[in-house]
């Protein structure tokens, strides 16, 4: 390389057309996992092959709330864990969409639980990717409903005692047809998941177990960004299809990744229209694809 | 435009508020609503659960309301018209999005068939003291549109007008009903199609590398597009900028807010809607909206009969409220009556606008039933020596 050769230019990436350029630099910190995540969404849109115009993306309120903040798509960033609703009104009131919810562990698991648990519970046609850092990282490493027992938060500065949700087995036990975790290490196979994920129906859920550096990490003495992902390289274990109820995550443990489940079975829309098709005949009108709106 | 005839259920029916509401909904072209039961609104959903199937609508109840107006607040980014419907408790929850419908500049109606409370209160029983809440429910400064019919016949159509107000100002409208007009069954009209007029959808027809979410051009609001049309626009419960970007700056928040305030705050003259009953020349005049307005009037009947001038006012458009016509009045009466079911609440802002030229004198009612005529006639007749 001479020496006169210009820095490479950022809208010449790959994954440029994907993002809003003009909202870069983003605001995750140096070693931030959630990057890396949308980097695999990105990727596994273009492999997918999916009418982007068609992709809405909804985040809610935290770290990785602010993803649709910089997806080059429809996007909404909606309220503190209210992402899956907002996403279920736009599919539903127009069912050409393919709804994405991006968000973190905190806003999807606990403000947002309840909708998380009957989302899957409906078959809702949604794919929701959760970024798990374990921590509430946007409002300065608080517990999370997902904090490992005896890890140090902000707000348990002694050791959390509260057992944490196991995602992946939360989202199964409720009906989820597509369940998955990865780490932030594991970007091809991520970056497949999710392509994958975005062509199913129903409701899909991916876990994203994401380094914090920044917070989980200095609070629990981990080290840097560099170190979390040896940790993950040493320490994550790849079991497909295995029953979710084993896939628990302790502090500094074991993090098993994979396809857990992935299945068939007809979604919220599926069911609705067979069966008022079934009940109502002729009588029934479905909700146009494009939706139902007036106009001239 | 007209509006869509598959809505609308032409002829004369006998209906109660919570039905005619829900035919109004349907008659003014919307077709999704989401919500979660609760008494006394809950026969709004369930005249809507059995009709949308045949028209093309979706109806879903939702785990819980918060759920509710976030769904309803994105479908409406589709371009079809949303409502949700509840009852005080259930609306405090929706006040969360709410903010974020008002934030997004998102059309929607939220009916609110007003029982007692606090709390769980009187679930089966009328109260009307949710309106300050209606206004003020939500954290931060925003303006919105609030209704209150007086009967099953404007349940139905002022639910078409709440649909009309929501398109155009690009703003929630809350449908404060109460429960004894959502249950009162009465005689309702719907016209035909054609004689229904609808405010649609007006999208923006900017293509996309020229299109901003938020930028008025002059205007007061901005103009919307609808997801999946290509757009790939942002919008934000955040303070953002004209691109729907967020920017955290006091130079921002203060064009921000101040235009979705703006918008409602300088429309006032077309947005009020009030019916005004011999006020000229009147001693005193009774202010009252909902149910309590025709309780009202068998009270200033009482009053007239005691040699009374007595002047009525009632407030179909309740937020905003019509300020300018009150201090009007206010140089020309002795005394403003305000009976409502709550212990003081629209009394405030007539007292506010009187500023003290006239007296403000409220008849309370805690909730749970009407007022007596004769309580309401005690006060005008009391108000006016």
């Amino acid at each position: 390389m001479s020496a006169t050769a210009h820095p490479p230019n950022p809208n010449d990436h790959p994954i440029a057309p994907y993002l809003r350029m003009d909202r870069m630099p983003h605001i995750w910190c140096p070693t931030c996992g959630i990057g890396t995540v949308v980097k695999c969404f990105a990727t596994a849109l273009e492999e997918a092959d999916v009418d982007l115009d068609k992709v809405v993306i909804t985040s809610g309120i935290g770290c990785t709330g602010r993803v649709a903040g910089y997806m080059n798509l429809d996007a909404f960033h909606a309220t503190h864990g209210r992402a899956i609703p907002f996403a279920t009104g736009l599919k539903l009131a127009r069912p050409e969409l393919e709804s994405v919810v991006f968000s973190g562990d905190g806003d999807l698991s606990g403000i947002g639980g309840n909708h998380f648990i009957h989302a899957a519970r409906r078959n809702m046609d949604m794919l929701v990717i959760l970024v798990n850092n374990f921590i509430y990282g946007m409002t300065g490493g608080q517990n999370a409903p997902t904090t490992p027992i005896s890890a140090k938060s902000s707000t348990m500065p002694f050791g959390n005692f509260e057992r944490p949700f196991n995602l992946p087995h939360l989202a199964a036990s409720c009906g989820a047809t597509f369940v998955s975790r990865w780490t932030c290490l594991h970007i091809r196979r991520l970056a497949k998941c999710m392509r994958v994920a975005l062509r199913r129906k129903g409701f899909r859920f991916i876990e994203v177990i994401a380094p914090c550096s920044t917070l989980y990490s200095r609070l629990n003495r981990l080290g840097g960004g560099l170190e979390l992902m040896r940790f993950y390289h040493d320490n994550a274990q790849i079991k497909h299809g295995i029953d979710t109820r084993e896939v628990d995550i302790d502090f500094q443990d074991t993090i098993i990744c994979g396809n857990f489940v992935d299945e068939e079975k007809p979604t919220f829309l599926d069911m609705m229209n067979s069966h008022y098709e079934g009940v109502l005949g002729d009588r029934y009108v479905p909700m146009a694809p494009e939706g139902g709106w007036l106009h001239d | 435009m007209k509006t869509d005839p598959a809505g609308v259920l032409t002829g004369v029916h006998y209906l109660d508020g919570d039905y005619a509401c829900g035919e109004g909904a349907m008659a003014a072209g919307c077709r999704f609503v989401a919500g979660y039961p609760i008494t006394p609104s809950t026969e709004v959903v369930e005249r809507i659960s059995r009709r949308f199937p045949m028209m093309g609508g979706t109806f879903i109840q939702m785990e819980d309301e918060l759920a509710s107006m976030a769904a309803v607040a994105g479908a409406a980014w589709t371009g079809t018209k949303t409502m949700t419907v509840t009852s005080g408790p259930g609306f405090s929850l929706m006040m969360e999005n709410i903010g974020l419908a008002a934030m997004m500049e998102t059309p929607c109606v939220v009916v609110n068939v007003q029982r007692g409370g606090p709390s769980t209160g009187l679930p089966t029983m009328v109260g009307q003291a949710d309106m300050m809440q209606a206004r003020w429910g939500s954290h931060g400064d925003y303006e919105l549109i609030a209704m209150s019919p007086q009967s099953p016949q404007e349940a139905f159509d002022l639910t078409i007008d709440a649909f009309n107000l929501a398109e155009t100002y690009r703003v929630p409208v809350m449908f404060m009903m109460d429960e004894c007009v959502g249950h009162m069954t009465e005689k309702v009209v719907i016209p035909e199609a054609d004689e229904i007029d609808v405010v649609p959808r007006v999208l923006s027809d900017k293509p996309p590398d020229e299109y901003q979410p938020y930028a008025v051009n002059g205007k007061g609001v901005p103009e919307m597009v609808r997801a999946g049309d290509g757009y790939r626009f942002h919008t934000t419960g955040l303070t953002h900028d004209d691109r729907g970007y967020p920017e955290m700056s006091v130079e921002r928040q203060q064009i921000n807010v101040t235009r979705i305030t703006d918008k409602i705050l300088l429309n006032v003259d077309d947005i009020i809607r009030i019916e005004e009953e011999e006020t000229d020349g009147a001693e005193v005049v009774v202010v009252a909206y909902g149910i309590t307005a025709r309780v009202a009037r068998m009270g200033i009947d009482l009053a007239r009969k005691q040699g009374v001038k007595v002047g009525f006012m009632r407030l179909v458009v309740v937020w905003p409220f019509p300020e300018k016509r009150i201090r009007e009045l206010a140089a020309a009466v002795k005394a403003f009556v305000v009976p409502e079911i709550n212990l003081g609440q629209m009394v405030l802002e007539v007292e506010r606008c009187a500023a003290g030229k006239a007296a403000a004198v409220h008849v309370p009612h805690a909730g749970g039933g009407v007022h007596d005529p004769a309580k309401i006639c005690k006060a005008i007749v009391e108000a006016a020596r």
